[in-house]
């Protein structure tokens, strides 16, 4: 009796040894499963944020976000020509503002750039000076922003005409084409986007 | 392209081949009136100021489609010998010009000045006139622009 009794636990405690490795085993598969997505998004996240910041942080962008109200010019970055500066409502003095010069478009005769809506950024929006996450903090900070939401602020990027003019910078004075930022405005746009769409997570200082 | 505006009040439409040429260039070489100079060519100087819509622009560099419908003044149209605009009676007053070349486009940014700043500062005359002259009339001209509104308000 007793061996049979005996016959009958054995086979029944392996077989429930074996269930539960093989439960620990999927769980542990699982979970590596989710930290191997979870790391994957946090690299795609970071690569997509550096790509939107190589492009915010170039001269073409960063040249009419000041933290000293004096516009820059060139691939120098240098203080705008005639003392120009950011004036009451960030397009200049009086009857010397940016339209004395600048219009709608580039203009190929001149060499002077042009695109809607030139204007400096307001002085919330200064970014000279500021690390690609301090950029980024003062992008999606309400206060600072202009009161835009995540979704205004990634529209406000691959949207506005004044914003993709970085890519069609036009020729200056003497003929030359001015650099334009280092990632390709596609691959700008679809970064991004998906940067928002992962949460704008801002990758740690 | 056909271009329309009205320029010295008077209604003019010209045909185009490029509307990005320069509306100083259609202004001297269409319609011929040469009082608009060519300065530097690259929006700098100021000598090809005029006003569009009563804003002061650099018309080298101001694109003559977008010029379409527009009410243009030019120097010709500031004033008249009988009765000169107050920038130019100023102008005269303190014998401002030396050689000439860019007087025209300080004249009409001057002008444009006064209708938004009055009774402008040093300060904002610092700002607002930043056109070149290569005789260094400046001196002059700061004189001039002070009783240019002092003649437009009333003041003289």
């Amino acid at each position: 009796m007793k061996v049979q009794k005996l016959l009958f636990i054995i086979p029944v405690f392996l077989f429930a040894i074996i269930l539960l490795a093989s439960n620990v085993e999927k769980t542990n598969s699982k979970n590596n499963a989710n930290a191997r997505n979870e790391n994957l998004n946090k690299l795609n996240s970071e690569e997509n944020f550096n790509k939107m910041m190589a492009v915010l942080t170039h001269q073409r962008c960063m040249n009419c976000h000041p933290s000293d109200n004096i516009p820059k010019q060139g691939e120098d970055s240098h203080p705008h020509y005639f003392g120009m500066a950011r004036g009451a409502g960030n397009l200049g003095f009086e009857a010397t503002n940016c339209n004395t010069c600048h219009q709608d478009e580039n203009n190929d005769f001149s060499g002077v750039p042009g695109a809607p809506e030139w204007s400096l950024a307001p002085h919330s929006m200064r970014w000279e000076g500021l690390s690609p996450s301090e950029i980024a903090e003062s992008m999606l900070d309400k206060k600072r922003n202009g009161g835009r939401t995540h979704h205004e602020v990634m529209e406000h990027l691959t949207e506005h005409a004044l914003v993709l003019w970085a890519w069609e910078p036009g020729i200056d004075a003497a003929g030359n084409p001015r650099e334009k930022p280092p990632v390709p405005v596609d691959e700008y746009i679809k970064a991004v986007k998906e940067w928002f769409e992962a949460g704008a997570v801002i990758p740690e200082k | 392209m056909k271009i329309s505006f009205t320029i010295n009040g008077q209604q003019k439409s010209v045909e185009i081949e490029n509307g990005s040429t320069p509306l100083l260039w259609v202004i001297r070489d269409t319609l011929n009136l040469k009082g608009t100079k060519f300065g530097c060519g690259k929006a700098a100087c100021g000598a090809c100021t005029l006003h569009v819509n009563g804003e002061a622009v650099r018309s080298c560099s101001f694109a003559v489609k977008f010029a379409e419908g527009k009410n243009i003044t030019t120097i010709e149209g500031l004033g008249t010998k009988e009765n000169p605009h107050p920038v130019q009676q100023a102008w005269i007053e303190h014998i401002v010009p030396q050689c000439g070349y860019c007087q025209p486009g300080f004249i009409m940014a001057t002008a444009a000045l006064l209708e938004k700043k009055p009774s402008p500062t040093d300060a904002d005359i610092d700002a607002n006139i930043v056109n070149v002259c290569r005789c260094a009339t400046y001196y002059r001209m700061r004189k001039a622009i002070h009783r240019a509104a002092k003649i437009k308000n009333g003041d003289s």
